[in-house]
């Protein structure tokens, strides 16, 4: 029990992301609403942002914003800075996200007046009228 | 320009007074957001969208006409054109004067200032396509989804 | 169904748990993911492209080719939405 409640303590971040990536996996797969559906699909998205930042944190770094002469003049000791790939990553990956909310939002608006409902179950019913 | 208490009438006061006067002070720190990003947190797409949100701010106090009043329609889609045509322009320039595809060093042909430099000045043009990209779509997504395609109305 | 679905949903929340057992603790420094490729680019971004923000240098340098497409992404993404709301305003 003891060797548990350490190992949730010292990864107590994993756990987070994973309970918010379950709440938008629920929503995704268990919600008949279309637009509640799009809303797990963002949730699932952020944990999964939220997980790649905390990948590139180093306990005591700094942000990887450097004085730029002091580096060209003596280097830079990477241990001191975080890393900033995911950061790069990530940010491509928010506006990826906006632009694929966008879209779908674009196509729900469009079901919503072809079938005037956006609930899963009516929908697939007048499609096999 | 068409005076901006033409269209609405009946909306709040302060909410429409207080976004006038902060509108341009928002710009302003965009445009900042974009061009220091090479010495602060900050870039293209980061900058595009606070110059997108300021005029959402608009068409959200008051409506979508008055917003297309201070960016038309022509004009927004002018300026999402021109974002990636600048940034894959870049880069083909690049490939033109003997260098590889967004190898911004071999510019230095172009205007000497040296390699380094140019690789610093070649990240500033192309952020610069980025934001321009950023800001026009993310304002013609708002303009559409919240006047369902007719780019009229709206909320 | 709902109750499939909190199964599944479960299950994959568990699955995830115990593959974290493996996973580095919270900021440390030799995490495989900072002990590779980043070192490099903390230490010779500076030196090679004159910017202070190493973020921009990697965006926009080193990784241009992923911001071009990026940009070609949204770009994308706008003149879908234009066109699938189109028909909304031939109605």
């Amino acid at each position: 029990m003891e060797s548990i409640i350490g190992e949730i303590v010292a990864k107590y971040n994993y756990w987070i992301y994973v309970v918010l990536m379950m709440i938008g996996f629920y929503a995704m797969i268990g919600k008949r609403n279309l637009v509640k559906k799009l809303l797990g699909m963002n949730i699932f998205q952020t944990s999964i942002i939220l997980f790649f930042v905390s990948t590139g944190v180093k306990k005591g770094g700094a942000i990887p914003i450097v004085d730029k002469y002091q580096a060209l003049a003596g280097g830079v000791d990477a241990a001191t800075i975080v890393n900033p790939l995911p950061h790069v990553l990530m940010l491509t990956a928010i506006v990826v996200g906006v632009s694929v909310t966008g879209v779908a939002l674009a196509v729900l608006q469009r079901i919503y007046k072809e079938y005037g409902t956006l609930e899963e179950d009516e929908i697939l019913e007048k499609t096999q009228r | 320009m068409r005076d901006i208490h033409e269209h609405s009438a009946g909306e709040d006061l302060v909410i429409k007074t207080s976004v006038r006067l902060l509108v341009p002070f928002i710009q302003l720190f965009g445009l900042y957001v974009i061009v220091h990003g090479h010495y602060s947190p900050g870039g293209g797409f980061q900058g595009g969208v606070i110059l997108g949100a300021s005029f959402i701010l608009l068409a959200l106090a008051y409506d979508l006409k008055t917003s297309q009043d201070y960016m038309p329609i022509w004009a927004n889609a002018l300026l999402g054109n021109l974002g990636p045509v600048i940034y894959i322009g870049v880069g083909a320039l690049c490939a033109i004067f003997g260098g590889l595809f967004l190898d911004y060093s071999a510019l230095d042909v172009l205007i000497p200032l040296g390699p380094v430099e140019w690789r610093s000045f070649g990240i500033f043009l192309v952020e610069v396509g980025v934001g321009l990209a950023v800001m026009s779509i993310m304002l013609l997504l708002y303009w559409n989804l919240s006047s369902g395609g007719a780019l009229d109305e709206g909320l | 169904m709902k109750a499939l679905a909190l199964l599944a949903t479960l299950v994959t929340g568990a699955l995830l748990l115990y593959g974290t057992r493996d996973f580095p603790a919270w900021g440390d420094p030799q995490a495989p993911a900072s002990a590779y490729l980043s070192p490099v680019y903390i230490e010779k971004a500076v030196e090679q492209t004159h910017v202070p923000n190493i973020v921009t240098a990697v965006l926009g340098d080193y990784r241009g080719y992923d911001t071009m497409f990026e940009t070609v992404v949204i770009y994308c993404a706008g003149m879908a939405v234009v066109s699938v709301l189109r028909r909304n305003r031939e109605e």
